[in-house]
């Protein structure tokens, strides 16, 4: 540890910033999550733990159950998509690779609405894609796509698999090719060099990416509105209509918190998993 | 521990590839191996080539085709609330990126030369990974507490938050692969503490903080929830004056819009190419 | 380590310096309305739906009165209300809200009592719009447009006129996944309620439970929730029948003049959008001159042609042109009709009980 230049000034601007901007916003939801609401929103301060007691009501749990079952399968969904494609990237030559990765991320410039929109476009009952496959004469009546778990689902992988490939990607790269090369030289076949070699030290890589595309599934409101028809509510419906709609701040507050709460979870556990495999090949 | 700061926050090494990389190829690829990608770029582009395509559409409608027609893009730069909405995203986005990249590469270098354990870092990260309806929620009453009235600056603070975690994670993950002999040799050669800080090893981060500079301003453009609690109902960002035109619908206005951001974000990457290229490359 | 310490120090010393700052903020506008001042000399900041009001509104209230004024969009009542409510100073003079929640924003002491004396275009409503029970006297609001809710329709998809909620409630085989119902506030349940007989502002418990039970079975026979592109859907053919406000019907029937609009038998809701002044404001002059300047039978002709609503000025709706009625049907919907349904008041705590009813029905699978 140098001390040429005192850490304070490097440290604590930041630190500071954080602290005011986030630290103390969020505690002080939290400190609300434990107060009545106001007849017009605001907070009327009578402690009370009911708003962490309502959690526990069916109609509220079942949607977060259920939110966290569609952002599982939008993960899953986004790593088995987003694995060959960061595979492919990394094994682009320098100057593919940059265009590639640029062009993962230019959707991201145009905004996310309007894209949202052009889906729908595309996969109504009246939509492109049923246009063609009638005049194609594939299918006589129009498929449903839209309004559906299903359509949120891919909805919410259409918006994240960025998000998934860049770690990925990442941390492919960073593999020291000569390890593979060791594995080829004593007989591997390349197969076995991906799946004994490659594929373990890619893990904490696309761990980031599954926690990169969990975590704002979860909180998404816009897609189960437009492309779930409305039918299907997540946890961010929840906390969005507890602001607006009944104007209870506490809850809503408790409802984010909870959400908060889980996903630190979910990263606490991606951290131990990874540093354990991070440090398994090592030690052999 | 550079391996697991290289590895847990990696998302942003991947913005390292804007140098020309000095890396041999790193796997060998199996022939087919481009297709999931090929497969993957049709996913991602299609709703964009719907939008570009129905841009020209003459219609008030969105949804249904009436023939080809220019007359959305004059109409777009003539509509105030579109220009200014614009113009309110650029300046938030600006702001934040600015305070972003100054407390990020402090936080950055800060955290990798004077702590130890990973509190610090992990806090100063949390930003990027918690839910944005929490930090927009949680700023909402924050300022509606101190009776702060909204405006840009809240929103540009607002941004700043997350901001400022991707940029202290890229540079952070750039930090862990500097050569600290440079460093030694400088100071070894009587520069004091300051000058070194300055003349090497900022300019060794550079690559880096430009990539997380980007990153944070890419982010800020298109952010919706967080702007969308922050902002003062009279200075709407962009993502918000377009929600607040859903009411009737899409009009093909909106995608001329879309459009024109995605031509001018080809464009800026083609010249940061360029630039790049002339500017010679550090290592 | 002594750093944090350091650090942690200056923080809690930044946090009592802002919160010592901004508790000194002012707390703005409050002032005594004055007749004479000189509304020129003040700026006008408005929020209304987007496309709810005519294009060159603002320039031409400029041109009328001199008040440089600015137009800004917000996307619904609950958003709006959210910043108002949060906010020290929202910057907006006049907000258009609907009827319940002016009610509601009245109660909360956010609203500038109307000096009427800058508003003699009130006696250009009809007798009935200034007295509504969410604001009787137009004490805060005055409305600007109003209306009902109904099924809008294609006969040529659905085969037949519909003339009940039951029609969509529970729709005939052919038409399940045609359908798309409201779901925003008190739209949802509003079917449901009439269907069965009871007031759009009960608050009792049993029929509430009825009426949830009912959309929750009412529910997988829809195509979605739609508030703001059911219209859409009609026009491209992807729904046959729709909840919708009368008013919107109207954008549909402009791109196929086949559709139609019907108030089921049961009947529905009454709903008004209103204009109201901020208690923050610092141009309450200016802004009850816009309001004035709306209800000049002239000017809300030109509104209610443009964004094809009922007005409830009187001597607007006499003025309009009978073709356009003859185009767009609801426009001649009259006002002794428009009494028969029922306004939608703010129920203050029992409000809970429709937000519940509204999350219960839409977490159901």
């Amino acid at each position: 540890m140098r001390r040429g230049l005192a850490p304070a000034p490097f440290l604590a601007p930041g630190i500071l910033f954080l602290i005011v901007f986030m630290a103390i916003p969020v505690g002080l939801l939290a400190f609300y999550t434990f107060f009545k609401r106001g007849r017009f929103g605001g907070i009327v301060f009578e402690f009370t733990f009911d708003n962490w007691v309502k959690l526990l009501e069916p109609l509220y749990l079942g949607v977060i159950l259920q939110s966290i079952g569609l952002a599982l399968v939008v993960t899953l969904l986004a790593l088995a998509i987003g694995y060959p494609m960061a595979y492919a990237i990394a094994g682009l030559s320098p100057k593919w690779r940059t265009v590639a990765l640029v062009a993962i991320v230019l959707p991201f410039w145009t905004n996310f609405l309007i894209r949202t929109y052009a889906w729908i476009l595309l996969l109504n009952n009246a939509g492109w894609v049923n246009q063609w496959l009638q005049g194609l004469g594939i299918t006589d009546e129009p498929i449903s796509m839209l309004y559906t778990p299903q359509a949120i689902v891919v909805g919410l992988l259409y918006m994240y698999l960025p998000l998934m490939v860049l770690p990925l990607y990442a941390s492919l790269q960073q593999l020291d090719p000569a390890l593979r090369e060791a594995a080829t030289n004593l007989g591997a076949t390349p197969w076995r060099a991906f799946r004994t070699v490659t594929l373990p030290l890619s893990i904490p890589g696309a761990l980031t990416g599954c926690i990169f595309v969990f975590v704002p599934a979860m909180s998404n409101f816009v897609i189960p509105e437009l492309i779930g028809g409305g039918k299907t509510i997540m946890v961010g419906n929840l906390v969005r209509d507890q602001f607006f709609e009944a104007r209870d701040w506490p809850f809503g507050a408790t409802l984010a918190l909870l959400l908060t709460i889980l996903l630190v979870l979910v990263i606490l556990v991606q951290t131990a998993v990874s540093r354990r495999l991070t440090e398994g090949p090592r030690r052999g | 521990m550079a391996e697991t700061t290289a590895t847990t926050n990696p998302s942003t090494t991947a913005m390292r590839e804007l140098e020309p990389a000095v890396r041999p190829r790193a796997v060998r690829k199996p022939r087919g191996i481009l297709v999931p990608l090929w497969i993957g770029y049709v996913f991602l582009y299609l709703p964009i080539l719907v939008v570009v395509i129905m841009s020209f559409n003459d219609s008030e409608n969105l949804f249904v085709w009436r023939g080809f027609s220019l007359r959305w893009y004059p109409e777009l730069f003539a509509d105030e609330k579109i220009m200014q909405g614009l113009g309110n995203t650029l300046i938030v986005a600006t702001g934040a990126t600015a305070i972003a990249t100054v407390l990020g590469t402090l936080l950055a270098y800060g955290i990798q030369h004077y702590t130890r354990g990973g509190l610090i870092r992990a806090f100063a990260i949390a930003p990027a990974i918690l839910p944005d309806l929490l930090l927009g929620i949680g700023l909402l009453t924050f300022f509606s507490l101190l009776s702060i009235t909204l405006g840009l600056h809240s929103v540009i603070l607002a941004h700043a938050v997350f901001a400022t975690a991707f940029v202290t994670a890229i540079v952070l993950a750039r930090m862990a692969n500097l050569d600290p002999s440079l460093e030694e040799a400088s100071r070894d050669l009587g520069a004091g503490p300051v000058r070194t800080f300055m003349r090497v090893t900022l300019p060794q981060l550079a690559p880096g903080i430009v990539a997380g500079a980007l990153l944070a301003f890419t982010l800020s453009i298109d952010e919706f929830v967080i702007a969308f609690f922050t902002t003062a109902p009279t200075q709407p960002t962009l993502p918000i004056v377009i929600y607040s035109m859903v009411r009737f619908g899409v009009t093909p206005e909106v995608n001329a819009l879309a459009t024109i951001l995605l031509l001018v974000s080809i464009v800026t990457v083609i010249v940061a190419q360029r630039l790049t290229r002339l500017t010679g490359t550090t290592k | 380590m002594p750093t944090t310490r350091r650090i942690i120090a200056a923080a809690a010393g930044t946090i009592v310096l802002a919160f010592a700052a901004t508790s000194c903020s002012t707390g703005g506008g409050g002032d005594e309305i004055d007749p004479s001042a000189d509304i020129t000399e003040q700026t006008l900041t408005v929020s209304i739906w987007a496309d709810y009001s005519p294009e060159d509104l603002a320039e031409q209230f400029e041109e009328a009165t001199g008040v440089k004024t600015t137009i800004v969009n917000h996307t619904t009542n609950e958003d709006i209300v959210a910043k108002l409510t949060a906010s020290a100073d929202p910057g907006i003079d006049v907000a258009f809200v609907s009827g319940q929640y002016a009610q509601a924003l009245g109660e909360q002491g956010l609203l500038a009592e109307l000096d009427k004396s800058l508003i003699p275009n009130e006696e250009n409503l009809y007798p009935e719009a200034t007295q509504l029970p969410y604001d009787e006297g137009n004490v805060y609001s005055e409305p600007y447009a109003w209306g009902t809710t109904g099924l809008c329709y294609r006969p040529d998809l659905t085969g037949y006129d519909p003339t009940s909620w039951n029609d969509l409630l529970d729709p005939k085989p052919e038409l399940v996944g045609k359908t798309t119902m409201l779901s925003t506030d008190r739209w949802l349940s509003m079917p449901a309620l009439k269907a069965q007989g009871a007031s759009i502002n009960t608050t009792d418990d049993a029929e509430l439970e009825a009426a949830k039970a009912q959309l929750i079975e009412t529910k997988p026979t829809l195509l979605a929730y739609d508030d703001t592109t059911f219209y859409s859907k009609l026009v491209s053919g992807e729904a046959a029948m729709v909840e919708a406000w009368d008013g919107w019907c109207n954008y549909g029937i402009a791109e196929d003049p086949s559709i139609k609009f019907v108030v089921p038998d049961e009947g529905a809701d009454l709903w008004v959008d209103t204009m109201t002044v901020l208690e923050s404001s610092e141009n309450k002059e200016a802004a009850m001159a816009f309001i004035n300047y709306i209800l000049d039978p002239e000017v809300q002709t030109w509104v209610a042609e443009n964004i094809l609503y009922k007005v409830p000025n009187k001597a607007a709706m006499e003025a309009l042109d009978p073709a356009l009625i003859e185009s767009y049907p609801t426009l001649g919907i009259t006002v002794d009709e428009l009494m028969e349904q029922e306004a939608i008041i703010d129920l203050g705590e029992d409000s809970l009980k429709y937000v519940d009813l509204n999350a219960e029905v839409l977490a159901t699978n």
